[in-house]
């Protein structure tokens, strides 16, 4: 009998592929995206759109020049493009979002040879970008939730860590009052980017992640560990903790970007690592630094570390003979 | 003590209940001088010489071989050069059948009265491992009890292959001969204790083989999680005695032996017979397989074409000698059946999932049993770096494939590690 099939063992393979995790990420994603459009409105719809179509049409367009395999269909840089959409304001101008797209996709991913070679995550990259590029849209304009319903002028305020702390006297005693209640910090009526105000919506989607195996809890409750450990030690004050926990970009990128793959250590040693970075990083830029939020740097500034920590928090192999040294 | 890593498989052992029959007396068998790992037999019979059910028909001065018998009564009508499905070549005896089955006269139960001669005859019946890596019998038993004591005798009944029934077919048809097979061994070379190693998916296994050896202190019936690779020897090792077989050792030097459940009860088998190994039990499943899917007992050298015309499995597109997770695939069907097969299994459908990029999701790290990391070992291949291949101690790779299942870009893993392995010189 000729015409059977040769292959080296094994023979078969588990029903996952690149394209089915990215699909995790994308469903995990959705609740926090719908719960930025609720707040923000249609343009927060609009801004996420125009993401996610340039992201995949600047993929589908370096994957053709740079002749290589198309690679759209992996859904990766849709990922990348609702990420990118969701940290960005609602009030940001089309051509910015657009610009942003080309630094994640063009820049970050397919220069340093598309999915799983880039060195920092694209959208984190992008977002910082734009930050320093387009500041004045990036982090003065921040749309408050529900203000797009009756003006057309979306009315405009700080988010929970650009604004200041109210503090008044009783009877002697000087009290600190957040200027959002930690309910409104948890269902996301606050400013800030499309898709990190809703806390609760991203802890359902990280929880959703790590339930069907995609992301490790490892990063995230180092991240968060970390940050609100410091954060109660320096305030010591329970409420403020859990007000810098809910704020700012904290949760989408404790669970969404301080986990993606390509960027971060592969080993549950490395992961933990890379968490802890991520939280002192970021309780020490919002506390110490000039920058309200320090989320993004923190994640690149551990990107960029990620080869070492892979090297420092290798397996070590069942039954491995320490290397006998060489030259005798 | 912690659990290695492994992964879950469907298990697909649909052929558990089938109980062993005998396959129809082939016409003609191919019989290869190469059915091991080791030294080849030389052939010590010629064309036309007739040859009768048992008599040997190739052997060898060589340490690492075990001699080979005539598996039907017949003529010898070719020597040719044969290819094998794993890429060697050897001599191989073509015997047409005279359909009368003629028992050799020389057939006798050996006399065994201590270790050498249980060896000795161990060597005489041609027993190499049954359960898929071949290693010659006499081979393990033949140890030096000053320099590394056995103080365990591990049988390995896991099957943790999908399919595969072949095993768990011998504990619950023939549990005499197991449980008599691992009394011989353990009396004649002294190893006081014996674990017989089952996976939790065979309760009727386990429970047969408790009762029967409820009056036995020196036999423990263990049950081990089913996870594979948990039958792998170093993994079995560890799971039953928590001993580590480290780089470059033998499961002797931490004092077990590990031996097939079939090879223990073929050992007893052997020595009321005097029959050598002659046939053995296949388990044949696959999606393939359109009827009489089964365990058979099938003479050594019956084409794997006949297997599969008798199973309605002649129009498969993949063929496997073994399991799916290591079984080798079949070039042609022309080949025979040897010591080592416990499975054919056939598929409808031969092509794997594309690869694509690595996502570096860690998966190959978290599956490997031994804790390698195989999208490293990747990287350093292609980069062909030799000293990191030797750092990442590729050589520890039992090529399981633990790797390339869960890869969800479908990578080659395992197929790389054992690429990776030829590149290091060895000592």
């Amino acid at each position: 009998m000729k015409g059977l099939f040769v292959s080296p063992s094994p023979h078969r393979a588990a029903d996952n592929s690149t394209a089915k995790i990215m699909l995790m990420v994308i469903i995990a994603l959705i609740p926090a995206a719908m719960a930025g459009c609720v707040f923000f409105g249609p343009r927060a719809a609009l801004v996420m759109s125009v993401c996610i179509v340039s992201c995949v049409v600047f993929e589908a367009l370096c994957r053709i020049i740079m002749k290589k395999e198309q690679t759209v269909s992996d859904l990766s840089a849709i990922v990348t493009g609702l990420l990118l959409g969701m940290n960005l304001p609602a009030s940001v101008p089309v051509y910015v979002a657009v610009i942003g797209s080309f630094v994640a996709i063009v820049i970050v991913k397919q220069l340093f040879g598309g999915i799983g070679q880039n060195f920092a995550n694209p959208a984190i990259a992008a977002r910082i970008v734009l930050m320093l590029s387009f500041t004045s849209y990036m982090s003065n304009n921040w749309v408050v939730p529900y203000w797009y319903s009756d003006v057309v002028d979306a009315k405009t305020g700080a988010t929970p860590l650009a604004a200041e702390w109210l503090t008044y006297t009783e009877n002697g005693a000087a009290y600190k009052m957040a200027p959002f209640t930690l309910g409104e910090m948890f269902f996301g009526e606050t400013g800030g980017c499309i898709g990190e105000t809703c806390a609760a919506a991203l802890i359902v989607g990280g929880i959703f992640l790590i339930i069907v195996r995609v992301i490790s809890p490892a990063t995230p409750v180092a991240f968060i560990g970390s940050f609100a450990l410091l954060t109660f030690l320096y305030t010591g004050s329970g409420v403020e903790t859990l007000y810098g926990v809910l704020a700012g970009g904290l949760l989408i990128g404790a669970f969404f970007m301080a986990t993606d793959y390509a960027t971060t250590p592969l080993t549950a040693k490395g992961k933990i690592i890379f968490g802890i970075g991520c939280g002192v990083i970021t309780f020490v830029i919002r506390t110490f630094g000039s920058y309200p939020e320090g989320v993004s740097f923190s994640i690149l500034i551990m990107n960029l570390l990620t080869p070492y920590i892979d090297r420092l928090t290798r397996t070590v192999p069942f039954g491995a003979k320490k290397a006998e040294r060489s030259g005798n | 003590m912690n659990k290695l890593n492994g992964i879950k498989l469907r298990h697909d052992k649909g052929t558990k209940d089938c109980e062993t029959a005998d396959f129809p007396l082939p016409k003609s068998v191919v019989v290869p001088m190469s059915q091991h790992m080791g030294a080849p037999c030389g052939c010590i019979v010629k064309k036309g010489d007739t040859v009768k059910v048992g008599q040997k028909i190739g052997d060898t001065d060589a340490f690492m071989s075990a001699p080979i018998h005539s598996p039907v009564s017949g003529t010898v009508t070719d020597i040719t050069d044969f290819l094998l499905a794993n890429g060697a070549s050897c001599e191989a005896v073509i015997i047409e059948s005279d359909g009368e089955q003629t028992v050799c006269p020389d057939i006798a139960p050996p006399e065994i009265t201590d270790s050498q001669s249980l060896i000795a005859a161990v060597r005489e019946s041609g027993l190499t491992g049954l359960g898929g890596a071949g290693f010659p019998t006499h081979i393990k038993l033949n140890y030096d009890a000053v320099k590394t004591p056995v103080d365990t005798l591990i049988i390995n009944a896991a099957e943790c292959e999908p399919y595969i029934t072949s095993d768990y077919r011998e504990m619950l048809e023939s549990p005499t001969d197991v449980i008599e097979g691992i009394l011989m061994v353990q009396k004649y070379l002294g190893i006081p204790l014996c674990k017989l190693c089952i996976e939790d998916n065979k309760p009727e296994a386990i429970s047969l083989m408790k009762s029967k050896t409820e009056d036995l202190k020196s036999i423990d019936v263990v049950t081990l999680r089913s996870s594979y690779p948990q039958g792998a020897e170093k993994v079995i090792v560890y799971s039953a005695t928590g001993r580590i077989v480290a780089e470059g050792e033998l499961p002797i030097h931490q004092g077990v032996i590990v031996m097939n459940v079939s090879t223990v009860a073929s050992i007893y088998r052997y020595s009321r017979t005097g029959m050598p190994l002659v046939s053995r039990r296949i388990t044949v499943a696959g999606d393939a397989v359109a009827k009489n899917a089964g365990n058979y007992f099938v003479p050594i050298g019956t084409r794997v074409s006949e297997i599969l015309e008798y199973c309605g499995a002649s129009d498969a597109k993949k063929v496997l000698y073994g399991g799916p997770m290591m079984g080798i695939c079949l070039y042609d069907t022309e080949q025979p059946i040897i010591k080592n097969n416990n499975a054919i299994l056939a598929f409808k459908e031969g092509k794997m999932p594309e690869t694509t990029a690595c996502i570096r999701c860690g998966k190959c790290v978290r599956t490997c049993p031994f804790n390698l990391m195989p999208v490293a070992i990747e990287n350093a291949y292609k980069a062909n770096d030799v000293e990191e291949l030797k750092r990442l101690k590729v050589m520890l790779c039992m090529n399981c494939g633990c790797c390339s299942y869960a890869c969800p870009a479908h990578r080659p893993l395992a197929e790389i590690n054992q690429l990776a392995k030829a590149l290091i010189p060895r000592k």
